[in-house]
C-alpha cells in the first residue's frame, strides 16, 4: 500500500486560523490525519497543545468531529465511544491525538487497560518530548541530555522506549512515524484503520518553541531525527517487527549521519557535553540493536 | 408483577436491564462490585444486550461510560468511595459536556483509615459538579430511582447525568423484598434514548474547546444550574408517573411522614431515614410534636419544598452522615441557608452522626431528638452543631 501524494484528498481538514505556534508539527500532523483517514474519523483530544491549537470556540480549526477531554482519559473515552459506535453501527475510526505526557505519563494507565483490551482505536501519539503546552517541561519521553524547564542541566534519564511497552501488549498493530514524512505516516494511519483493534502509533513531532529551533525547519528537523538513526521508523504487525523504506538504510550504522548533527541545531541541546553525546550515541545503538532482534 | 428477595445491588443490576443499557463500564470496589457482577452475569447469560467494557480503574470506567453516551448509547456505571473520588475529575467534565448517563454510588466511607461502611462523605463531595444527586431509603426504591433517572436525565428540560446513591451494605447487601416491574411497563415509562448531541461522523462537531468570550463559559455554568432548577418539575412528575404504573410514589424531591401537625422536625437522606421513621413513631407514643422530612434528591436542592413543610416549626434537626470539616454537616447548611432564604426563621440543629459507618439505632435517633428537644424547651442548647458517637456520648 504506497500511498501518491496527487491522490490525496483535496479537502481540507484543518482549516487556516488555528491557534498553533509557527513551524508546528501537530498542525502538520493533523492535517496527515484528515488526509488519511477523511471523514470516517472521529478525534478524542486530551489536555495538550492541540487542546489549544484547534482554536478558540465556538470555531475550530479541526474540520472533523472533536471530543475534548481530561488530561488521562483519553483512551478510555475512545473504549466507550467505539463500544457505541460499533452498537449503533456507525462506520468511524475512533482516534486519540494525544501528546507524550497524555500517552506515557498521566495517561499511561488507561493507554494500557485499552490495549490490552484490544479496544478498536487508533492511539496516535505525537510526540514533541516534553510538555510544551505548559511550557516545555520534562516528560518521559524527553530525551537524555535535553534542557527543559524542569531539567535545566539536560534531562539525566533516557526517553521511555514506549512503542517497545506498546508491542508488549501484543496488539494487532503498533508503528512508528515522523512529521516528516507524511506518506509514510499516512499509510500506516490507514493500515491501522483497517485493522480492528488496538492500534499505537507514535508520531515523532519536532517543536521549534520548545526544542528552540528556526520554526522553518520542522521538517529538516524530524528528517534529521531518521538519517542519525535517533528515531526509527518501523511497523509491528503481531508483535513481528519491519524498518519501514525511509529507515531502512540506516541499519547499517555507517550510513547514519552523526548525532551531532542533529543535536547542534537544537537551542535545548546546547550545553550538553562530549560525555553526554556518547551516551546518546550509545542509546541508539543499543534501540537499533534491541528492534533489530525482533525483526 | 414479580417480588424476589434482592439485595440493593441486585435492585440496581435488575433496573440496569429494564432499562435496556447498551454499554457498563465499571471497576471492582467493596461494596460497588455486585453490581458489575451481576450486570456482567445478566450480559454474558444473554439476558442483557449490553458491552461491558471492564475497564482499568474508576477514572476510566466513567471516561468510557462517558464515551459511550457521547456516542449516542444509553450507558452505567458504578462506583464507591475512593473509586469514586479517583473518578472525579470525569464527574465535571459529564455534567459540562450536558451528555445524560446514571451512576449508581453505593455510598462508602473514605479513608485513612481502610474503612467499607456507610456514611456519605463520597456522595456528598460531588455536590457542585452539576449531576442530578439523590439517595435511595430502600431496595425498592433503589430499583424505581435508576429507571427514573434514566428519565429524568434524558429529558430535554434537563440533559444531565445524574447519581443513585444507596448506603454501603445497609442496602448494598442486605436482601428485601423488591417488586421486579415488567418489561413493558418499563418501556411504557421510559422513552427512547435522547440527548443533546451525538459525537459521529456525519457533522463535525465539537465539545469542549477553549471559549472566545467567558460570558458563554459563564453562561454554560448558569445554565447548568437553571437546569437543575428546571429538573425538580421533571422529578416530579417523573415520580406521579411511575405512581400511575406501579402505585409507587416517593413524593418526588422530599417525602414526608407525620409532617402535618408537626412542630419538629427531623430532617436526614439515605437508608436511615428507615430507623427515622420509627423514632418519629416512638417520640409521637411519648407525646412528642415531631415529622420527619426525608430529603430524597440533595441535587437540584429542594429549598422550597423544605420551606414550606418547616415554615411554621419551632425547631429543625438535621442529620448528617458527613462533615465539611470545619464547617458542618452538608446537609444541615442547605437546609439552613435555603429556609433563610425564604425568610423562614427556625432554629435549626445539625447531629453529625453514623460518620466513618458507626451503626446508629432507631431508639439512639430518638435519644438525640430528645435531648436537643428537652434543652431547646429549657432554652439550655448550648450549640446547634453536635456530634453524637452512639449510646449517650452526645458532644456539644
Amino acid at each position: 500500500m504506497v500511498v501518491a501524494i496527487k491522490t490525496l484528498p483535496k479537502e481540507k481538514y484543518f482549516l487556516p486560523g488555528s491557534a498553533a505556534c509557527p513551524g508546528c508539527p501537530e498542525a502538520m500532523g493533523l492535517r496527515y490525519v484528515g488526509m488519511a483517514l477523511g471523514k470516517k474519523a472521529i478525534i478524542v483530544v486530551p489536555a495538550g497543545c492541540t487542546s489549544v491549537i484547534q482554536g478558540l470556540a465556538p470555531g475550530c480549526a479541526v474540520n472533523l468531529p472533536v471530543l475534548n477531554v481530561p488530561f488521562a482519559s483519553a483512551d478510555a473515552v475512545a473504549s466507550g465511544l467505539a463500544a457505541a459506535k460499533e452498537i449503533i453501527g456507525e462506520d468511524a475510526v475512533i482516534v486519540v491525538w494525544a501528546g507524550d505526557g497524555a500517552t506515557a505519563d498521566i495517561g499511561f494507565g488507561p493507554l494500557s487497560g485499552a490495549a490490552e483490551r484490544n479496544d478498536n482505536i487508533v492511539h496516535i501519539c505525537v510526540d514533541n518530548e516534553a510538555y510544551m503546552n505548559t511550557g516545555i517541561q520534562r516528560s518521559s519521553l524527553t530525551p537524555y541530555g535535553a534542557w527543559t524547564t524542569t531539567t535545566w542541566t539536560g534531562k539525566k534519564e533516557a526517553k521511555k522506549e514506549l512503542p517497545l511497552i506498546m508491542i508488549a501488549h501484543k496488539v494487532p498493530y503498533v508503528a512508528t512515524a515522523s512529521i516528516g514524512y507524511p506518506t509514510d505516516f499516512i499509510q500506516k494511519l490507514r493500515k491501522a484503520a483497517s485493522i480492528k483493534g488496538f492500534k499505537y502509533i507514535h508520531l515523532h513531532a519536532p517543536c521549534p518553541t520548545g526544542w528552540r529551533f528556526d520554526p522553518s525547519k520542522t521538517v529538516e528537523m524530524a528528517r534529521l531525527a531518521v538519517e542519525t538513526g535517533m528515531w526509527i521508523l518501523f511497523e509491528a504487525e503481531k508483535g513481528k517487527v519491519r524498518i519501514s523504506p525511509f529507515s531502512k538504510p540506516y541499519v547499517d550504522k555507517s550510513k547514519r549521519k552523526p548525532i551531532e548533527q542533529y543535536l547542534r541545531l537544537q537551542g535545548r541541546f546546547r550545553g550538553i557535553t562530549k560525555e553526554d553525546i556518547k551516551i546518546l550515541e550509545r542509546m541508539v545503538d543499543e534501540a537499533w540493536e534491541i528492534l533489530l532482534k525482533l525483526t | 408483577m414479580v417480588v424476589k428477595p434482592l439485595t440493593g445491588n441486585y435492585a440496581v443490576a435488575w433496573a440496569v436491564k429494564l432499562a435496556k443499557v447498551k454499554v457498563i463500564a465499571a471497576y471492582p470496589i467493596t461494596p460497588q462490585t455486585t453490581i458489575v457482577e451481576k450486570l456482567s452475569e445478566f450480559a454474558e447469560r444473554g439476558l442483557l444486550d449490553a458491552k461491558v467494557i471492564r475497564v482499568d480503574s474508576e477514572f476510566s470506567a466513567l471516561a468510557a461510560t462517558w464515551g459511550a453516551a457521547a456516542g449516542g448509547v444509553r450507558a452505567f456505571t458504578a462506583t464507591s468511595s475512593h473509586g469514586l473520588l479517583y473518578m472525579h475529575e470525569v464527574v465535571w467534565w459529564v455534567a459540562g459536556s450536558r451528555i445524560p448517563l446514571v451512576m449508581a454510588i453505593v455510598t462508602r466511607t473514605i479513608g485513612p483509615p481502610w474503612n467499607i461502611w456507610t456514611d456519605h462523605s463520597d456522595i456528598m463531595d460531588q455536590r457542585d459538579t452539576g449531576w442530578i444527586i439523590m439517595m435511595a431509603e430502600h431496595n425498592q426504591e433503589v430499583l424505581d430511582s435508576v429507571i427514573q433517572l434514566y428519565r429524568i436525565t434524558e429529558d430535554p428540560r434537563v440533559y444531565l447525568p445524574g447519581i443513585v446513591g444507596l448506603d454501603a451494605f445497609i442496602l448494598s447487601h442486605t436482601t428485601e423484598p423488591v417488586d421486579i416491574p415488567p418489561q413493558e411497563l418499563v418501556d411504557s415509562y421510559l422513552p427512547p434514548r435522547r440527548q443533546p448531541y451525538v459525537m459521529t461522523i456525519k457533522e463535525p462537531l465539537i465539545m469542549g474547546n477553549i471559549p472566545a468570550d467567558l460570558k458563554w463559559n459563564m453562561k454554560m455554568r448558569w445554565d447548568i444550574h437553571a437546569s437543575l432548577i428546571r429538573a425538580k418539575e421533571v422529578i416530579e412528575e417523573a415520580d406521579r408517573e411511575w405512581y400511575k404504573l406501579t402505585g409507587r410514589s416517593y413524593g418526588g424531591l422530599i417525602e414526608c411522614y407525620k409532617c402535618d401537625d408537626a412542630k419538629t422536625y427531623i430532617i436526614g437522606m439515605g437508608a436511615w431515614v428507615g430507623d427515622m421513621r420509627d423514632a418519629v413513631d416512638r417520640l409521637r407514643d411519648e407525646g412528642y410534636d415531631v415529622g420527619l422530612i426525608k430529603v430524597r434528591f440533595i441535587r437540584p436542592f429542594p429549598d422550597d419544598k423544605i420551606a414550606s413543610v418547616v415554615k411554621n416549626a419551632k425547631l429543625c434537626i438535621v442529620f448528617d452522615r458527613s462533615i465539611s470539616a470545619g464547617s458542618a454537616g452538608p446537609l444541615f447548611l442547605d437546609v439552613a441557608s435555603h429556609i433563610h432564604r425564604y425568610g423562614i426563621n427556625v432554629p435549626v440543629v445539625n447531629v453529625l452522626a453514623g460518620l466513618t459507618g458507626l451503626d446508629v439505632t432507631s431508639n439512639e435517633i430518638a435519644y438525640v431528638v430528645k435531648k436537643i428537644y428537652d434543652s431547646f424547651e429549657k432554652g439550655e442548647l448550648r450549640n446547634n452543631i453536635v456530634w453524637y458517637f452512639g449510646g449517650d456520648e452526645l458532644w456539644w
